[in-house]
């Protein structure tokens, strides 16, 4: 209720504001565009003023603000009851709140000073969000679909733009529209602006309904890469019509198709070195961490610029970016840095989006620009739902020809469907000469209702029909374990099975060593390719974990009373058998050394004699440890099953950021595969080749083997009831580490098949815990 | 048709393993064993040796054609359109033919169930040395109470099916061959 109240006083001083200026200048200015007069009133002052009203001072900068706060305060006010948004997507709810703020202008101006100027939109509101998706993009889905993406995109628009124009223009000649002088080129003109697809649409309708993330990428894929031939389209109709029907021969013609391929991947290629730009300079900012992440966006703003001005395709130029730098930022920079850029892209680009669509709602409220023409409205709308089913059709018809799994008829109706229109095409529409085009207000007024059509009607109609044609749904995220685990253990047999049968599968383009010896080389820092062979790090990380869960857990009972407390420590001990005995005097100290100011009284209290506590909480400990323990399954699964070669998963949306770490375990696999070959060599079990010499690798190996010799002859203590502690026995393989480091050694030396004998007896392995016989 | 069918004549139980595994023998001559390099990328698959053992039956030691096509014979995509007529036997690449292969990667024994101890072999094989064997063994006892019915510590294939029911089989265990 609070907020109501609050955003309507601010739409009312909103509505001051804007009459008070319109009364001073009779220009009406648009947000963030050229600057109004702001000179100094000069008129003879007889004393000393006090205070002064400047509002010609402030005034541009201030109703930018302004209109910012404005428009999330819309989105505030939506997003306050949650159930709205779960029928209505947020985009067509801001597009509802634009036409009532713009209802309220219109009342108090009678003209309409605030509109979604073209330039303001394509400089200041797009680029962020595009910058956005690319660096956020799942680039193994995205290349893996490269190929379906890049033909629905290029192949697709064109269909879309030829078939609408080309109707459009028959229907003309048919007299469905009465009487507007728009010509061929001008309908094939307009066709290609309202072709594309939006990828703010999209991404606004589709975050909230959880498609399946193949259909997804398909639809975003190329809303995103059919920009490049939106541009081009565009930009060779708009110089055929300033030439005239008559000048056009066979050599524009063939100079706009090679325009086409400059556009799109000069576009691409220049956002591909921007990216790499980027990657370079994050191998150097370790010294001025604080302002590391503000690269990104200068940079992917200036590619953004810099393809515009070359007329090249902007948006593509910035996806690429944004796409090529994000394995190196996020290895190359700190931690923090690449929490801010995360978090800060989010804001922008959540920010624009919503400012976008609450202007798209005030720009409609605007009689000058109005223009009905029925027909032309209507064949509009019909023609490019048809056409755009037609094609999807067509389209997915070919590509499942040569599909691995086949997009179903139910994905495909939902691709046709999601082909939303969105502020670019109005952008463009706006941006059209109208010397040269005569009907461009008919032309923007349609494009305006297509939008809206799309974005409200579509997207308010598209979880019901995601949820009655039972599409697919992304996974959920909570899978149980044997799914985690049977999933890990597909994806690895898939990666075996592709190996054996000799074919090319996805994994062939992901052939590491050109991306390892030539990019990581030049692009991550040195550190941060040592991570990339990451035991000793995960294993930092674990202890820091385990120490932080010790410390949680020590806060359940009421702030760390466990350590103050004697006898708890007694039971706690008395709870998990005593192999803990020795690793706790460890952990003991080294949280008394780190923490300086608590040695005191931690050790002062060890040595009070407290009465025990009470059985009651030890119980309830129990019991919250055992959901713990889940919780810790579930966890550990996530974070340490390997990634095969072949798929992450991802999870789109606006709001949540995840992380997907890459890790680099082939190592560690193939010293475990080495092992359980010599113990196979030796049991005489399997029928496969003989160990090969590990010669190959050894280069590799001075640190990491530190970690095989701990697994290898960790003693296994029966008797333990509840084998969730985290805590101890990470402890207890540190120390356990440094007496075998003779028999690291042995086996780096004698790596010859010959020497295996002599090994096997050193390598023996423990025998396999027997823990089931004492259970519970 | 023709040549395929001379083909198949010369294959050993090539119409056999033809309605078996609804795939023409002559597809599978295109296959070739890449040794050098499958050796090294096999072994970076943690359960790599577990692939190349579901390859060979038995106590055999030794892999002829018609097993090796049997076997990848699982990973064709899934077609859904079969019809489903009685006398035919249930074709390679069906869903339940694909989950009994994988859940024979884990039942190295055969006796028809997961038990624990092959369950925490899979599960260490799979998991980082990251990971203690306490936590271990403590994953591996709530995915056996997660799928486990009948309270006999170990899990039947049914069991196994129906967890995963919720699995995307076909995406996930189809290979593209060349057909």
């Amino acid at each position: 209720m609070a907020e109501r109240w609050r955003s309507a006083l601010l739409l009312c001083l909103l509505m001051a504001a804007s009459s008070l200026a319109n009364s001073e200048t009779p220009v009406s200015s648009s947000t963030g565009n050229e600057t109004t007069g702001t000179g100094h009133e000069t008129a003879a002052i007889t004393t000393l003023p006090i205070v002064t009203w400047k509002w010609h001072h402030v005034e541009v900068p201030y109703l930018v603000a302004l209109w910012v706060l404005v428009s999330w305060l819309c989105k505030l006010v939506i997003e306050a009851n949650h159930n709205v948004t779960n029928y209505i997507p947020e985009s067509a709810l801001l597009i509802c709140f634009g036409f009532i703020l713009g209802g309220m202008i219109w009342g108090a101006d009678k003209v309409q000073t605030f509109k979604l100027t073209p330039t303001t939109f394509f400089f200041y509101l797009l680029p962020q969000i595009i910058l956005d998706t690319g660096y956020s993009m799942p680039n193994k889905l995205f290349f893996t679909n490269l190929g379906a993406i890049l033909i629905h995109a290029i192949i697709g628009t064109c269909w879309n733009a030829a078939t609408l124009g080309l109707s459009l223009w028959g229907c003309h000649q048919g007299g469905a529209m009465g009487n507007i002088e728009i010509g061929l080129l001008q309908y094939l003109l307009y066709g290609s602006l309202m072709a594309a697809v939006d990828p703010v649409a999209v991404i606004a309708v589709f975050e909230q309904v959880h498609v399946n993330e193949v259909l997804f990428i398909l639809v975003f894929g190329e809303s995103l890469l059919n920009d490049g031939v939106t541009v081009v389209l565009f930009n060779v109709f708009d110089a055929f019509v300033s030439l005239g029907g008559g000048a056009i021969d066979a050599k524009e013609i063939v100079k706009g198709i090679v325009s086409f391929f400059v556009v799109a991947f000069g576009g691409s290629l220049l956002g591909t070195v921007f990216g790499l730009l980027i990657s370079l300079l994050s191998r150097c900012t370790k010294n001025i961490q604080i302002i590391e992440p503000g690269f990104i966006f200068v940079l992917g703003y200036l590619a953004y610029l810099t393809a515009e001005m070359l007329s090249l395709s902007s948006i593509l130029s910035i996806v690429f970016c944004g796409v090529c730098c994000q394995k190196y930022m996020n290895s190359n920079m700190d931690e923090n840095s690449i929490q801010t850029v995360r978090y800060a892209m989010k804001v922008f680009a959540n920010g624009s989006e919503t400012i976008i669509f609450v202007f798209l709602g005030i720009s409609a409220i605007d009689k000058t620009i109005w223009v009905w023409n029925t027909g032309f409205i209507l064949l509009t709308l019909f023609f490019i739902l048809i056409y755009r089913f037609i094609g999807v059709f067509i389209l997915t018809w070919f590509l499942n020809r040569s599909r691995l799994v086949p997009i179903s008829f139910v994905e495909q109706i939902i691709m046709g469907y999601g082909g939303l229109r969105g502020a670019v095409a109005y952008g463009l529409a706006v941006n059209l000469n109208e010397t040269k085009i005569k009907e461009k207000n008919l032309m923007v007024c349609t494009t305006l209702i297509v939008v809206y059509f799309t974005v409200i009607l579509q997207g308010v109609t598209m979880k019901p029909l995601v949820q009655w044609l039972n599409v697919k749904r992304a996974a959920t995220v909570d899978l149980t374990l044997v799914e985690k685990v049977q999933n890990k253990v597909f994806e690895h047999m898939l990666v075996a099975i592709e190996d054996i049968s000799g074919q090319i599968g996805d994994n062939y383009w992901r052939n590491k060593n050109f991306e390892e010896k030539w990019m990581s080389r030049l692009l991550l820092k040195p550190s941060a390719r040592k991570k990339q062979d990451r035991l000793f790090n995960v294993f930092h990380q674990l202890n820091l974990q385990d120490a932080m869960e010790y410390v949680k857990e020590g806060e359940h009972r009421g702030s760390l009373e466990f350590i103050r407390n004697e006898s708890a420590f007694v039971d706690f001990k008395k709870k998990f058998g005593e192999d803990y005995e020795e690793a706790m005097p460890d952990i003991m100290a080294v949280m008394a050394d780190d923490q300086g100011s608590l040695n005191d009284p931690v050790s002062a209290c060890r040595r009070d004699p407290v009465p025990s506590v009470s059985l009651e909480m030890h119980e309830q400990n129990m019991r919250g440890l055992r959901e713990a323990e889940g919780i810790n399954s579930h966890y550990l699964l996530d974070q340490h099953l390997y990634k095969s070669r072949k798929q992450h998963r991802y999870r789109f949306s606006r709001s949540h950021l995840d992380i997907n770490q890459d890790e680099n375990e082939v190592q560690e696999i193939f010293q475990r595969t080495m092992r359980s070959r010599l113990e196979s060599f030796k049991s005489g079990k399997m029928g496969v080749a003989p160990p090969k010499t590990i010669t190959k690798h050894t280069k590799r190996e001075p640190q990491p083997k530190v970690q095989p010799s701990a697994r290898f002859n960790r003693k296994h203590k029966s008797g333990i009831e509840n084998p969730v502690n985290p805590v101890a026995p990470s402890e207890r393989a540190q120390v356990r580490t440094p007496g075998h480091l003779h028999r690291l050694a042995s086996l780096r030396t004698s790596a010859q098949p010959g020497d295996t004998v002599r090994d096997r007896n050193l390598l023996t392995p423990p025998p396999p815990p027997h823990r089931d016989d004492d259970h519970l | 048709m023709g040549s395929s069918r001379s083909s198949l004549r010369r294959v050993p139980d090539g119409q056999q393993l033809l309605q078996e595994t609804g795939c023409e023998p002559e597809r599978w001559f295109c296959l070739g064993l890449r040794s050098e390099d499958l050796e090294a990328e096999l072994s970076e698959n943690p359960i790599g040796d577990r692939i190349v053992g579901a390859f060979f039956q038995p106590g055999q030691e030794t892999v002829d054609f018609p097993s090796f096509v049997r076997v990848l014979a699982h990973f064709r995509p899934t077609e859904k359109n079969r019809t489903r007529d009685g006398v035919q036997p249930e074709p390679a690449n069906s869903r339940n033919r694909k989950l009994k292969f994988a859940f024979q990667l884990y039942d190295q024994d055969r006796d028809g169930k997961i038990s624990r101890t092959e369950l925490l072999q899979v599960l260490r094989e799979m998991l980082g040395l990251q990971v203690t064997e306490e936590q271990l063994q403590s994953i591996a006892e709530r995915a056996i109470q997660e799928a486990d019915l009948d309270r006999d510590d170990a899990i039947c294939f049914d069991k196994f099916r129906k967890s995963l029911e919720k699995v995307d089989i076909d995406h996930k265990m189809s290979v593209r061959f060349l057909e």
